[in-house]
């Protein structure tokens, strides 16, 4: 009868793991509930300590398919106002035994975004101490950015040049067959005035008109 | 007098009507004068002047500031407006005119200017780089980038600032040292041959297409300034930055450190003695008022500069207050973590409270948490001028603001048409003076030979593409950008007070507007500009000798990284300062000597061909 009765009192007194005494299987969290939410924070209370055993339990049975953990299984303690406290966890088959950090600390790693949302914080202010966030890889375009608007601007201004290029090359192939045409008059009228075609791409001075050298055409 | 004038004026309206034909002129005078203040407004008044304001005791600074403004650069700028205009020629012609033997002048003037060019533009390029990347989301400056087996962040960038990390490693790729060439950098070569080909296309036809784009370059600028002002003076922290700003100091007054750096800073921001200025006059109509425009150009320049500093410090202000509250809110987190107390319970007012009652009960944990002091002031005191201001700085107050990228694409937006109407005047005063020279072939188009220019100017920036590029800017800036300038404008008042006479010079004047310049002018040019000059040259190169060269170098093993070390230059890099300030102002001499040593009958009058002195035109 008395062993039956030690043997009956063994089971809960093994099942209360202290979390006290398994510090190196154990994981400090930290909250920031105000400072993250501001006016819209919430009370840390039992109920959310609940959620947040239950959120644990959800990530060790999705890191650990076979085993079925369960809100017992997370053993919290050393509660304080920050609202910080250490949590242990515990094997659904054998309550005694604490599972091992790093598992954890996987388990924890693979299920943070969904840990953080559950209670609307974020990495930073969810703190796992010693479970280093996992920082989104950057997402790279195929293009980096700034070559396309690279692109856009050195199109832009290298159409701008060929255009103006273009249209002073037009101007000035006009302006020479109009300097020829009435070149051709003059010669053909027999005037005497002289020639000022050449002269406006002479940039050595002003032409006098009165230095025409008007014999150098022979009259008609 | 008074037919003598008219006779003379009459005859030269041929003079006038004819070589109006040959040179091109302005559309309108709001062209020339948007042009001249694009030129003399640059990068250095929002981030050089703001810088040694604060410096120098805020309010007081603007005197010496301002004394320099009415006795030196006024009457340089005059100086320089009414020969171009008279003579009708670029820096090289211009001074051949007045004397043969000041030739060099206008030789050193092309030098200096084609050498400011080149390392100029590099700046445009990096604003082009910020430019570029200002269209995402986040600013790629806002965060470090996260290393390979992301599990952290690089840890240059987590040692320094992100914003310092994107600067001089995303950017620059900056080598530890200036001997440490490292390679050229395609990316700032994409951004730099970007900058030269929008300037190409400014100054494909001269005057005709720059003339149009000033019209945006030099009045952009000053919209984003206003829109940076409203918004930078609704920003929490912005009447700290001013009053720190403005507050006078009025002690610093006696120090002459201060006034050598006011008298530079006018002298450098107003662009006097590169040719450009002289340039851009040549192609108005003689009988422009040039008085009225210099007086213009240096005072909207200086207000500029007093305008510029008023957003600049609000929005560093702003940031001072952020780095601040960054600073209290990492002592409040490190208190509330190891005390266990209530989140945000301790709060910016009570936080005085909470460490004074915390310090007396548990002391040791108290000073272990190792705790940072925070002082605003510190903050505001941590200035930066130039690309510091800029790029590290600014950019880092910009993340802050809500809208980052708008503000981000106005700023540097605002920079570049600074920049790019500054680069308007340094490179007309290369191109115009060849060009007035006939050393172009004839057979080369003004745009074929702009575009070559463009492209030497191109391939000789991309020293400053390289690894070791940012210091070799600092060292063309430092050593270019400052001896070479103070010389030429003092041999350019030496010319014309006394080889060309000032009363011959204010004849001309009279000639041109039809009044005399009065007496403070004549009191200016013949005696309190050029000792002024010649006062702030020898203090220059006094202080420069005193102090032994070194350079802020970026070196990431440095053992008090993130701070900068200083390092002495080389002996041969400091070589080539010396050549640098040297060599552009050897011309001076040169011409002078070899124009001495020509025998007397060979020596040719002074090429009057496209211009007319007015006692030329009354001889026979």
């Amino acid at each position: 009868m008395f062993p039956l009765l030690l043997l009956l009192c063994l089971p809960p007194a093994l099942a209360a793991v202290d979390c006290n005494t398994e510090y190196k299987n154990g994981y400090q969290v930290r909250l920031s509930i105000k400072t993250a939410l501001g006016d819209q924070a919430y009370d840390w209370n039992e109920s959310e300590m609940f959620l947040f055993r239950a959120t644990i339990a959800f990530a060790m049975r999705k890191f650990n398919k076979t085993e079925a953990y369960e809100v017992s299984n997370i053993v919290v303690c050393n509660q304080t106002p920050r609202v910080s406290f250490w949590f242990i966890v515990t094997s659904p088959e054998d309550p005694a035994q604490a599972i091992s950090k790093n598992i954890v600390e996987q388990a924890v790693r693979e299920s943070r975004n969904r840990i953080n949302n559950a209670f609307l914080l974020t990495d930073k202010s969810l703190e796992f101490l010693g479970i280093p966030p996992t920082l989104a890889a950057p997402i790279i375009p195929a293009t980096p950015p700034w070559l396309i608007v690279f692109g856009v601007v050195i199109g832009a201004v290298c159409a701008g040049i060929v255009a103006l290029l273009v249209t002073s090359f037009v101007k000035r192939r006009r302006e020479k067959k109009a300097k020829v045409v009435p070149e051709e008059e003059d010669q053909a009228k027999g005037t005497d005035k002289a020639v000022t075609g050449e002269t406006f791409e002479d940039r050595n001075g002003v032409y006098n008109l009165g230095f025409a050298d008007d014999d150098r055409f022979t009259q008609l | 007098m008074g037919e003598q004038d008219v006779s003379g004026r009459d005859g030269d309206k041929l003079e006038r009507a004819s070589s109006a034909g040959d040179r091109p002129k302005w559309d309108n005078k709001a062209q020339y004068l948007l042009t001249c203040i694009g030129f003399a407004v640059g990068v250095g008044n929002v981030w050089r002047f703001p810088y040694l304001c604060q410096i120098y005791g805020g309010g007081a600074f603007l005197i010496p500031y301002l004394i320099a403004l009415v006795f030196e650069g006024l009457p340089l700028l005059y100086l320089e407006l009414a020969i171009g205009q008279r003579l009708r020629l670029g820096s090289i012609g211009v001074w051949n005119s007045i004397s043969p033997y000041l030739g060099g002048v206008g030789v050193s003037s092309m030098m200096v200017s084609f050498l400011v060019s080149v390392f100029y533009n590099t700046l445009l390029a990096w604003v082009l780089w910020y430019f570029f990347h200002s269209f995402q989301d986040p600013l790629p400056w806002s965060q470090c980038p996260v290393n390979e087996n992301l599990t952290g962040y690089v840890e240059e960038c987590v040692k320094s600032t992100s914003v310092n990390y994107f600067w001089y490693r995303e950017t620059l790729n900056i080598s530890p040292n200036i001997e440490t060439n490292g390679s050229l950098h395609w990316w700032i070569i994409v951004c730099l041959g970007t900058a030269w080909l929008v300037v190409y296309i400014c100054f494909i036809r001269g005057i005709e297409t720059i003339g149009k784009a000033v019209y945006f370059t030099a009045t952009f600028p000053y919209l984003v300034l206003t829109i940076f002002l409203i918004r930078a003076l609704s920003l929490p922290g912005a009447t700290d930055g001013l009053i720190y700003l403005f507050t006078p100091k009025w002690e610093l007054l006696k120090n002459p450190q201060m006034w050598l750096d006011a008298s530079t800073q006018i002298f450098f921001s107003l662009s006097v003695a590169f040719g450009g200025l002289i340039a851009f006059s040549s192609y108005n109509p003689l009988d422009n008022d040039c008085e009225v425009d210099a007086v213009i150009v240096g005072c909207v320049n200086s207000a500029t500069s007093i305008y510029a500093s008023i957003p600049i410090f609000a929005i560093l202000g702003f940031k001072a207050t952020s780095n601040y509250n960054s600073c209290v809110e990492s002592n409040i987190l490190a208190l509330t973590n190891a005390f266990e107390i209530g989140d945000s319970n301790i709060t910016h007012t009570n936080y005085d409270d909470w460490f004074t009652y915390l310090n007396r009960t548990d002391p040791v944990t108290v000073s272990q948490l190792d705790l940072k002091e925070c002082d605003l002031q510190t903050f505001l005191d941590q200035s930066a001028s130039g690309t510091g201001l800029a790029f590290i700085v600014f950019t880092e107050a910009v993340i802050k603001m809500p809208g980052s990228q708008v503000w981000s694409v106005l700023f540097f937006v605002m920079l570049f048409s600074l920049g790019l109407s500054s680069m308007f005047g340094n490179l007309e005063g290369v191109l115009t003076p060849l060009l007035d020279l006939n050393m172009v072939p004839k057979w080369m188009p003004r745009e074929l030979f702009s575009a070559l220019i463009c492209l030497v100017c191109f391939l000789m920036a991309l020293i400053f593409t390289m690894g070791s590029g940012n210091y070799w800017l600092e060292i063309f800036n430092t050593y270019v950008g400052s001896v070479p300038f103070l010389v030429i404008a003092l041999f350019e008042l030496i010319g014309i007070v006394f080889f060309y006479g000032t009363e011959r010079f204010c004849k001309e004047i009279e000639f041109m507007t039809g009044r005399r310049p009065n007496l403070f002018w004549k009191v200016c040019w013949m005696g309190i500009s050029p000792l002024l000059l010649l006062v702030v040259f020898l203090a220059y190169i006094v202080v420069q000798v005193q102090t032994t060269p070194t350079y802020p170098a970026w070196n990431p093993d440095y053992v008090n990284f993130p701070r900068t070390e200083v390092q002495p230059y080389p002996d041969w890099v400091f070589a080539i300062c010396v050549l640098l300030a040297t060599v552009p102002v050897l011309p001076i001499p040169i011409v002078a000597l070899y124009r001495l040593t020509q025998p007397i009958t060979t020596r040719q009058p002074a090429n009057d061909n496209t211009t007319a002195f007015s006692e030329r035109q009354i001889r026979p």
